[in-house]
This record gives structure tokens, C-alpha cells and sequence, in this order.
């Protein structure tokens, strides 16, 4: 049967990516699109960077203009929450009290931050970032005489964070579990590269550290933080930066099959044929032969998006996207595509010394994943190598003169310059 | 404000009217333009929003930096001559007119 509703939960990137792509692809049914957060999806990598600075205003973070809807024909609901979904009837219930029927279903509820499990993280001055009202509370805290921030968690958002600050001219401290920074995402190289550059700009890391507790005044404002090893640092704004959960309780609560987010198979499907999951709340298979993954990724969300819209009209094929990050810190340009967590040799190209390099991630000789600083190119024709399948050998790349550039450019394939 | 064309791979084409300070590439993301990704809206860091200006065209466009010519070296369908990044093209009265080609794919 051809869908003629659909209802997508979550407005964020993930959510409005599938709303625009069927209507796009010619989906002439009925869409709506509902949010739990006040206002219209914009756009969440900013946050712990530019907007914190006021390069990024409000403006920049809308991905559409409110007229973009109505043209489009896309019912937003904004500031109204799904608290049931009733697959034996395809309805959603809405905290409002309204009802929505559908014929398929896309959760695309995302993640919220992990809260951290110690005496004083409900104080005041003590925050995580994951929403603009996140956002705007921090900009407002950042935006005055120097503060001693302490960051809990050196993962993209606390080092963004971190970076962002300090720039600002705050004192900023990153307590970290792990004995290096970005410890799941990068490997060994550049996490320790990394870490010197912001040790350069002034921000203190402390590896290997663990929060006992935070400290707090009389009145219930933060005033430290204390670590397991008994060390104590003054801080009148704690930023908690330890991650993310799925949210997939509402998934749960239906009875879909869950287990750290919404399990679904290669069509992005859940348990249920019906319903559809996407994006920071999505457990899909990748990763590797029998493996599931979950990604919290501005590409995943968008990806994944458009491949569950396609399905619903009536065309689709499994998903699988190489996976690419980015980020920002310390002015550098940080870019990962593929997936390097397994790798077992790597191979360093450019220059680290002037900021411009790649590190190729090998696991049993074949390219797993790329991470480039300051290297466009290195990333771009990463992923299309990535995707094609025909990268250079770990021999190859070991060269010297090596570059990913004339690599492409001696062996172009689809996707690869031409005009060189 | 510009009168923009987009051209899909099929030859339609789409006309819309594009205002300073949006970009060729929030042109057609603000007309849900099938054709245009922009994954990481408008930071040069992804490369799908690539388009082909038109050959013909005696548009005055601003240069290329060097990031934008890095960036175009991992576009998912042929970098050619004409190739640019459309969220590095500021609209200015003096896009008016300018026709730009979607390529097959962006990512």
C-alpha cells in the first residue's frame, strides 16, 4: 500500500531532512513534522562553536524559513511532545492532546546528554549543551569577564566547547576519564596532537581524572570541582560534556525492539514495517559483518533521511553511507570520514607540524577511515575512495611524496578531478 | 534579490528568486530543490552542493578560495572546469540570471 501520512517525530536535522526529501521526491500525502523544542529546526554544530562567539546568530541556525513549510506543504508542530505510540492502531498521541494517524512512522527523537552521576550536578552553573535554550543560556554565561570553566568530558562537544571559551578569554579546565582526549572518536595521533594544541591556547587537560562531586555555595551556585583524587578546582561554570543517550523510550514503550537505540535493519526499518528509525536515536547494521552501530553525526541523520524517504516512495535500497565527521577546535579544521575505531596500522601524509595532514587508518591492509587537519582535499577524496573501494595500499601511502591529491588525480575514478 | 536557475540532471528547470545574504546553495535549500545536500550547511566542509555553472554564462561570480578548490576534489559526481561550491556563491543583484547545473549526485 502507498503511504499517504506520514508523521516524523523530532524536528531536528534528521526529522526535517526526511520531511523535506519526500516532498522533494514527490510525496504529495500528508507530513507532519513534530518537535519537541520551541521553535523550528535549525542547525545544532554551531552551538558549541560560532554561536557561542556571536559569529553564528539566530538567523545562520535556521535550516528553513517558516514560509518554507507552508510552500512545502509540511505540517510543523513545534513545542509539543508524542508521549504514546500506538502501533496496533498507527497513531501517535500528543502531549497536547492531539492525535496523528499514519501510514509510516520515522523517530527521528535523537539523543540527550548523559547526566553525571555525582553529588552536585544539579547545582546552579552546572550545564550540558545540546538544545539552543543550552545555548543561548551558556552564551549568555560566557559573554562577560573571565569565568573558571571547568568542561567535564574531552569528546567533540566539551572540546569545541572548550576551545570556544577559551578564545573568549575564559580559564578552562577539561577533566577527562580517559587518558587521551577524543579517545573513541580519533586515534592515538591525533587525539595527542590535538591535545598539545589546546594545551598551546591555554586550556588545561587533565587525563585519567574523575569527578567526585561538585562543590557549591550556600545559595546553590557551583563554586568547584572535586576529582577522585582528592584534588579540588575552583569553578563558577561547569560544562558537562560526557556523551550522549538514544532516546528511544517512546520506541520502547510501543514495543519495538530497542537496545541503546532503536534497532532497525539495513532499510533503516524497526520491528515494526511501519515505523522507521534515523539518525542519534538509530541502531543499525554497519561497522562490519554482524555488527550494529549507532552514529551521532549532522551526515548520518541527513543520509539516513533521505534513504528512509526514498523507501517510503516506493523506491529504496539499504543504507550505506561512509560515515564523516567535522569539527572545529583551536581554528583548525578537523574532518574523519569512515570509521577508524579497529584499525591496526596507520599511515601519517603532510605536514603536522604546519597543521596539514591526514592520518589513513588501515585494518588488515584495507582503508578503514581517514582523519584530516587542514586537509579539504585528503577528506573529500577520502570518501569517495571510501566508497569506490580503491584506495592506495598502506605501502602506497607510505611513499615518499604521497599525497591523497596526485593519487586521485593519477588514478581518477568516478568522482575524482578530472581537469588536473 | 536574483532571478536563479537550476537545472536538473533531466533538463527541468527551476526559477526562483534568491535574496542577499542567502547563498545559491540556500536558494535551493529554501525551495526544497531536489539536487542540492549542503550536508554541512554552508560551511565548506562537505562538498554536496556542488553545482556546474552554466558555460554560457557571463555571470560575474566571486573567485574560488582555496578551501572551496580542496573541497571540490571530493565531489561525488566529476569536478570540471565550471565546478563550484554553491554555498560559497553570496547572492548580489549581480547573480540575476545566473543558471546553474545539479549534478546526478551529491553524495
Amino acid at each position: 500500500m502507498a503511504a499517504r501520512s506520514v508523521a516524523v517525530i523530532g524536528a531536528g536535522q534528521g526529522g526535517l531532512e526526511t520531511a523535506a526529501a519526500l516532498r522533494a521526491k514527490g510525496f504529495d500525502g500528508r507530513i507532519t513534522l513534530v518537535g519537541e523544542e520551541p521553535v523550528p529546526p535549525y542547525q545544532r554544530p554551531p552551538l558549541s562553536k560560532g554561536f557561542l562567539t556571536g559569529a553564528v546568530g539566530h538567523v545562520d541556525l535556521t535550516l528553513r524559513t517558516e514560509s518554507f513549510f507552508e510552500s512545502q506543504d509540511i505540517d510543523l508542530v513545534t513545542g509539543d511532545r508524542v508521549c504514546r505510540i500506538d502501533l496496533f492502531r498507527s497513531r501517535v498521541e500528543l502531549a497536547s492532546g492531539g492525535r496523528l494517524d499514519y501510514d509510516r512512522l520515522v523517530l527521528a527523537t535523537g539523543s540527550r546528554p548523559r547526566v553525571l552521576p555525582v553529588p552536585g550536578a544539579n547545582l546552579d552553573g552546572v550545564l550540558t549543551l545540546r538544545t539552543l535554550a543550552d545555548a543561548e543560556e551558556l552564551r549568555a554565561l560566557l559573554d562577560g569577564p573571565p569565568r573558571q570553566v571547568a568542561v567535564v568530558g574531552a569528546g567533540f562537544v566539551g572540546l569545541e566547547l572548550a576551545s570556544t571559551a577559551r578564545a573568549l578569554g575564559h580559564e578552562v579546565t577539561v577533566v577527562e576519564a580517559q587518558p587521551r582526549v577524543l579517545a573513541r572518536a580519533l586515534t592515538p595521533q591525533l587525539s595527542h596532537w590535538l591535545a598539545d594544541r589546546h594545551r598551546q591556547q591555554g586550556v588545561r587537560l587533565l587525563m585519567s581524572s574523575e569527578v567526585a562531586a561538585l562543590s557549591g555555595s550556600a545559595s546553590g551556585r557551583v563554586e568547584g570541582v572535586l576529582l577522585r583524587d582528592g584534588t579540588r578546582l575552583p569553578a563558577d561554570l561547569v560544562v558537562i560534556g560526557i556523551g550522549v543517550l538514544p532516546r528511544s523510550e517512546l520506541a520502547a514503550d510501543a514495543g519495538l525492539l530497542v537496545g541503546d537505540g532503536v534497532l532497525v535493519d539495513p532499510w533503516l526499518r524497526s520491528s515494526d514495517r511501519s515505523v522507521y528509525a534515523i539518525g542519534d536515536c538509530a541502531r543499525f547494521p554497519g561497522g562490519g559483518p554482524g555488527r550494529h552501530i549507532r552514529l551521532e553525526s549532522v551526515q548520518n541523520a541527513s543520509d539516513q533521511a533521505r534513504c528512509v524517504a526514498t523507501a517510503i516512495c516506493g523506491g529504496g535500497a539499504p543504507y550505506t553511507a561512509v560515515p564523516w565527521f567535522w569539527s572545529e577546535q583551536c581554528a583548525l579544521r578537523l574532518q574523519m570520514a569512515g570509521l577508524t575505531a579497529d584499525h591496526d596500522e596507520t599511515v601519517t601524509v603532510g605536514h603536522p607540524d604546519e597543521g596539514r595532514f591526514s592520518v589513513l587508518c588501515y585494518r588488515e591492509g584495507a582503508l578503514v577511515g581517514v582523519e584530516s587537519v587542514g586537509r579539504p582535499a585528503d577528506h573529500g577524496i577520502a570518501r569517495r575512495l571510501l566508497t569506490t573501494g580503491a584506495w592506495p595500499s598502506a605501502d602506497e601511502a607510505r611513499t615518499p611524496g604521497f599525497t591523497l591529491k596526485s593519487f586521485a588525480v593519477e588514478r581518477p575514478s568516478e568522482g575524482l578531478p578530472t581537469h588536473a | 534579490m536574483a532571478k536563479i536557475t537550476y537545472q536538473h540532471p533531466d533538463g527541468t528547470l527551476t526559477v526562483v528568486d534568491v535574496q542577499a545574504p542567502d547563498t545559491v546553495m540556500r536558494g535551493a535549500k529554501l525551495n526544497n530543490i531536489d539536487g542540492i545536500e549542503a550536508q554541512c550547511g554552508g560551511s565548506a566542509q562537505c562538498g554536496t552542493c556542488h553545482v556546474y555553472i552554466d558555460e554560457a554564462s557571463t555571470v560575474p561570480l566571486p573567485p574560488m578560495d582555496e578551501v572551496e578548490d580542496d573541497v571540490l576534489y571530493g565531489t561525488a559526481c566529476p569536478r570540471r572546469e565550471n565546478s563550484r561550491l554553491s554555498c560559497q556563491l553570496p547572492v548580489t543583484d549581480d547573480l540575476d540570471g545566473l543558471l546553474v547545473h545539479l549534478p546526478e549526485a551529491q553524495s
